[in-house]
């Protein structure tokens, strides 16, 4: 009986924390950011609000995504995060063009509004009723007492002497009692308000099919021109090279009786021609997958790609398993595409790497010391990587101030496999 | 002397038995995965082994794992190790243990028939044979470094052949000079970079690696 008045009265408390949470939320945050907001778009012809108001938006996005957080948590009712992804290199217009666009902006704006009368229904009638329904039983009584404590709304004190004192303590513990179960309920009814306008829209699911649809087209193209290219390689190449050898072998098998010194040097010319088809072959697959990355999965390969290049760089990887080989491939080349950028342009001194899974991605960071100003819409490299990177909905983001450092930032969603041990070498 | 071959593609398997044969070498045991591997170099215990790194059933680095671990069971046993592509990273694990009797080189050297036995005698007997696709790596990658700078290109090309774990003679005889002017040249070598001289081929030429950062 103890254990389920208590169990009873942690359920109260919380409820009645909660709701006095929201009030607070909704008067001291929301409603003055929601009025800075609407003075920061107003300023937006005299050029400050062009930096204010995608920062307001983003703080109203921080409010917004505690509340979907809380409506989770309290009351199970699951609100995805609408917003469209932060273009990867914006200017200040960029930004502001980024934040102005997007419905969820001003749906959020709308919620900052009109969440101000929606929380204090909630806490007036949440938490009101437990605290008014304690001080029924608590307090009025004895003040009664004490001065001439007329009425409350419910409480017959007054012309009732005992009666009515009796009364109010019964009235006051109903009261109390009922909020436990109506509280909670309360509380959804107010998630569900938020929910509704701060869910991703119909519209932003048709978005998220559109960019899907031209992701896949890009990856489409991407790895057809890959392969054209591939197919060119090997017919003009090793294939070549093979059909010039096993001409010079059947030659030298013809002179091998009358005249084995040109059998000897065909030969001889045979072996160096095969050498240099192995050699092209070799360098055509690791344009492909690289054979390390393969055996050794993408920590390996990384490790193995920083022994090779001409400037120190510290390779920090923790990952507890290896992803799709797909995406270990893009993310492989991601990585060494943003290394060759380092050796080729930015004079550093040395480079690092750090690689880590967050729990639902692989976070890819590539940075140096060298002369920065590094800019991804200029390099094509930079660009495809972008592209490779958007078929697995990964990002990038690249800062490189003019005098460095540069880092560059790579993000891409996946799961990983179970664990795979190799021998570490302990070298980096 | 006895050998234990590892390559899964029987094509390249056959070849290299006939090849080893055709040398005076006694094939013991030719195996086509990991763990067949491990268990016949800790059984026969060979003179030298010769292994691809590639193998069933993973298909990954078996073969250069298996060698690992049998060097750890039997220290300092022979491996060469081939390859259809030599990573610098694979070439550290495998000189990590400063023992020798260690080769890593492509596939394709094997077509060089008579350097390719000379490496397998060489590693058999203890010494190193390392690919120069390996050697040039490391030195283009050390190039910008100070005591680098400093050698000759004569003596580059020396130090170079010297990592690759080829004796005083075997040098001399590639570059068409005498023995003394090799030496001299290692000596110079030595001097520049800080390295203790050492009289024994196989610790000169680790010494040379592990200055390189093999």
């Amino acid at each position: 009986m103890s254990e389920l008045l208590r169990e009873y009265g942690r359920r109260a408390l919380a409820c009645f924390f909660r709701s006095v949470v929201q009030i607070v939320l909704a008067y001291a945050v929301n409603l003055p950011l929601f009025i800075v907001t609407v003075l920061s778009i107003a300023f937006i012809p005299l050029g400050f609000g062009v930096v204010l108001a995608p920062m307001m938006f983003q703080a109203i996005r921080t409010i917004a995504n505690q509340q979907r957080v809380w409506a989770a948590e309290w009351s199970g009712v699951r609100i995805p995060v609408p917003y469209r992804a932060e273009p990867a290199k914006a200017g200040v217009f960029g930004r502001l063009k980024w934040v102005l666009t997007d419905p969820a902006s001003w749906r959020d704006l709308l919620w900052s509004l009109l969440n101000v009368p929606a929380a204090l229904v909630l806490g007036v009638l949440a938490g009101g009723m437990t605290l008014y329904g304690l001080e029924g039983v608590f307090v009025a009584p004895w003040v009664a007492q004490l001065t001439d404590y007329g009425w409350g709304p419910f409480w017959p004190l007054g012309e009732w002497g005992a009666v009515g004192l009796v009364g109010t303590v019964v009235l006051g513990a109903a009261l109390t009692a009922v909020s436990v179960p109506v509280g909670p309920l309360l509380l959804k009814a107010h998630a569900r308000f938020s929910q509704s306008l701060l869910a991703p829209t119909r519209d932003a699911l048709a978005e998220r099919v559109e960019r899907l649809t031209e992701t896949r087209s890009e990856a489409v193209d991407a790895s057809a021109a890959e392969l054209r290219r591939i197919e060119r390689d090997l017919h003009d190449g090793a294939q070549a090279r093979l059909v010039a050898l096993s001409m010079n072998i059947g030659l030298a098998e013809e002179m091998m009786k009358h005249d084995p010194d040109t059998a000897q040097k065909l030969l001889a010319e045979a072996r160096e021609a095969s050498g240099t088809a192995l050699t092209e072959l070799r360098d055509l697959v690791r344009g492909i997958h690289p054979p390390v990355l393969a055996e050794r999965g993408l920590d390996g390969a990384v490790r193995a790609l920083a022994l090779t290049l001409p400037l120190p760089v510290d390779v920090r990887i923790d990952l507890a398993g290896r992803s799709d080989a797909p995406v270990e491939s893009a993310a492989y080349f991601a990585v060494a595409e943003m290394l060759a950028n380092v050796v080729k342009h930015s004079a550093a001194r040395r480079a690092w790497v750090q690689i880590e899974y967050p729990g639902d991605r692989l976070l890819m960071i590539v940075g140096d010391d060298g002369t920065g100003g590094a800019d991804p819409a200029a390099g094509s490299g930079m660009r495809g990587i972008e592209r490779r990177l958007a078929a697995f909905d990964g990002t990038m983001a690249v800062t490189s101030p003019v005098g460095g450092p540069t880092v560059v930032t790579m993000e891409l969603p996946c799961a990983l496999s179970s664990p795979r041990t190799s021998p570490s070498s302990g070298t980096g | 002397m006895r050998v234990v071959i590892a390559e899964d593609l029987a094509l390249l398997r056959d070849g290299l038995i006939r090849l080893l044969g055709a040398f005076g070498f006694e094939v013991v045991e030719a195996v086509d995965n990991g763990p067949s591997l491990l268990r016949a170099l800790t059984t026969h215990r060979p003179d030298v082994a010769v292994v691809d790194v590639r193998l069933p059933p993973t298909f990954t680095d078996e073969g250069l794992r298996a060698a690992l671990d049998a060097r750890k069971e039997v220290p300092g046993l022979p491996v060469l190790v081939l390859s259809q592509h030599v990573e610098q990273l694979y070439a550290r694990e495998l000189l990590s243990d400063s023992r020798g009797g260690i080769g890593y080189l492509l596939k394709d050297r094997v077509s060089d028939v008579k350097v390719f036995v000379e490496a397998v005698r060489r590693v058999a007997g203890g010494g190193t044979a390392l690919d120069p696709d390996v050697v040039a790596q490391l030195l283009t990658r050390h190039a910008r470094e100070e005591p680098l700078q400093q050698l000759t290109p004569r003596e580059r090309e020396v130090l170079g052949l010297m990592a690759e774990g080829r004796s005083n003679a075997a040098i001399a005889a590639k570059l068409f000079v005498t023995e003394k002017a090799i030496s001299k040249h290692t000596n110079s070598i030595f001097g520049k970079l800080g390295l203790p001289q050492s009289e024994d081929d196989n610790r000169r030429v680790l010494a040379v690696l592990a200055y390189l950062g093999a």
